[in-house]
């Protein structure tokens, strides 16, 4: 069940080179507010982490709150230099922000003084398309994304989402080879949420990305993904068990939830994370 | 200041409003001439509160004569000038502090200690460097707005959502475009929430630097009526610089719904 464990940098330079991958990533971060005892002046979010993501490939990462999830994201992305490892795109190290991906993220990140429309054009704007191509594209983009109609709305003006939506079209717009999300769903309202999932699916579905999925919600990371990965609890987070998701596509969310197959698979991943959920329960209870 | 919803009720506020304007009117013209008071009460309160007809007179005859229009140019075109220029020296230095760290340690105590001193003071200075005509009013005008631009555009970009920026970066903007497109827009939205003190303070740098030393404008024409004891003339210099304050008030307020379309407001909804 267990799929391809860690790739080591020879594996990786004989096989056809992953889109995505990290090596060897470690994250230390100055000591924060009331940090005591020996690791006093240091934190470790992310220990001596290795995950490949392959092109077209859609792999979750899940694991307890506070773990470091995002950090491993940020460092995918280019915004945040791990303290040691690399970070290689199709092959190439990958030195400042990562052109070839794009991001979703967790917190609202769409610009408030844009329409809707204007905020889906941004990327273009910023890579110097012409105003009218790019108009006409953002146009498209709402469209895909079922918002025809809501083009001059701004962000305020917009429910969660929504808003969710645009900020799909804003990253999807620029054809990114790489998808990186950061719990891109988890302030939304269950109904809303697996609409987008099955949105995100059939979008994903026309066009194969490489996606590095970011969530704590293990069903979501099953119904959705190729792979999951499971990350132990913080500080120092590493991966503790991969687990390949052999559920047929399409998929439905909300139905492939039912299936046999796949509360089998929920069992045995709920079993591998248990334990560190528990940690980082009895960790954030002490904190 | 809330406005309340239902047209009806507007009017009868605004009918309220004028009411309580006529009734002060009213009070004030009573104490000043004999009839409920005596005459030697009256008297005095005219000689320090001027009479209320005597007031309206002196600024009908100023509208009508035409006499008021040149001052009244003169200090709106240096209340606008001292508001442009103070805005734009607050924005880009705003700007440059917030993004230049180094810059900005150097600069800290510089800043804190000139917006601390009380800057009328610098009036004489700039009728000494600049002389008695628009120049040194502007110049006092923009002393006392650059400050407030500068620390909202300061706030403003401090506070430019982290994930905001990283979702323009990861879009591919550039430096110049991250300045343009994030940092520019969301210190202008602070400068505009500011716009109200900061109009006001380019009106006061205005009046209080013709008060100061001037040959025109409605500040000057305070300064000369008040150097003959003609306590009407000053009360209707007051009259017109409140009036004139609150018309620039109503613009501001227009200009601002118009620029801010974007931001949330508390939640709207019509009655039925």
């Amino acid at each position: 069940m267990a799929a391809a464990g860690s790739a080591s940098a020879a594996v990786l330079a004989a096989a056809p080179s992953p889109a995505l991958a990290l090596d060897g990533i470690t994250c230390t971060f100055a000591a924060r507010a009331g940090a005591k005892g020996a690791d006093a002046g240091r934190y470790t979010a992310v220990r001596d982490t290795t995950i490949a993501v392959a092109p077209g490939e859609f792999v979750s990462v899940v694991g307890p709150t506070g773990c470091g999830k995002s950090t491993l994201l940020n460092v995918a992305a280019g915004l945040l230099a791990p303290s040691a490892g690399g970070v290689t795109v199709f092959g190439e190290p990958l030195a400042g922000i990562n052109r070839r991906a794009g991001y979703m993220f967790q917190a609202e990140a769409l610009m408030p003084w844009r329409s809707a429309l204007a905020n889906v054009m941004a990327g273009l704007e910023f890579r110097g398309t012409a105003k009218a191509a790019a108009e006409a594209q953002a146009r498209d983009w709402l469209t895909r994304v079922g918002l025809a109609g809501f083009e001059h709305r701004y962000p305020h003006q917009l429910s969660g989402g929504m808003k969710k939506r645009v900020a799909l079209a804003q990253m999807l717009i620029l054809d990114p080879q790489i998808l990186l999300m950061d719990e891109p769903f988890s302030a939304l309202d269950v109904q809303t949420r697996q609409l987008m999932e099955n949105e995100l699916l059939e979008l994903w579905g026309a066009n194969r990305k490489s996606v590095l999925f970011i969530t704590h919600d293990l069903e979501e990371a099953i119904s959705l993904s190729d792979r999951v990965i499971v990350l132990s609890a913080g500080p120092a987070t590493r991966p503790i068990g991969e687990f390949a998701i052999d559920l047929p596509r399409p998929r439905d969310v909300a139905e492939i939830r039912m299936t046999p197959r796949f509360v089998e698979l929920h069992g045995a991943i709920w079993h591998a994370m248990k334990a560190e959920v528990l940690k980082g329960y009895a960790q954030s209870r002490q904190a | 200041m809330r406005k309340a919803g239902k047209p009806e009720a507007r009017a009868r506020l605004a009918l309220y409003h004028a009411l309580l304007l006529l009734a002060l009117f009213a009070l004030w013209h009573a104490l000043t001439t004999p009839g409920l008071v005596t005459e030697e009460f009256a008297k005095n309160t005219a000689f320090f509160f001027g009479k209320p007809l005597q007031v309206l007179k002196v600024t009908w005859e100023w509208f009508v004569g035409g006499k008021i229009y040149p001052h009244l140019g003169i200090t709106l075109l240096e209340t606008l000038l001292a508001f442009v220029a103070g805005s734009a020296l607050g924005l880009g230095v705003g700007l440059w502090l917030a993004l230049a760290p180094t810059a900005s340690a150097l600069a800290d105590p510089y800043i804190k200690a000139m917006n601390a001193m009380p800057r009328v003071i610098l009036a004489p200075i700039f009728a000494v460097w600049f002389g008695l005509g628009i120049v040194s009013k502007v110049a006092l005008g923009v002393t006392l707005v650059f400050f407030i631009v500068f620390f909202n555009v300061y706030q403003g970009v401090k506070e430019v959502s982290p994930t905001v920026l990283a979702n323009a970066r990861m879009l591919g903007a550039s430096r110049r475009q991250l300045l343009r497109h994030i940092y520019l827009p969301s210190a202008t939205s602070w400068v505009f929430s500011s716009l109200h003190t900061s109009v006001g303070m380019a009106f006061v740098g205005a009046v209080v630097g013709e008060y100061l030393g001037s040959a025109k404008g409605v500040g000057y024409l305070i300064l000369q009526a008040e150097g003959v004891f003609d306590i009407n003339t000053v009360f209707a210099g007051i009259l017109v610089l409140t009036a004139f304050a609150l018309v620039l008030d109503v613009v501001v307020t227009r200009v601002e719904a118009r620029l801010l379309v974007w931001r949330p407001k508390t939640a709207e909804t019509e009655a039925l």
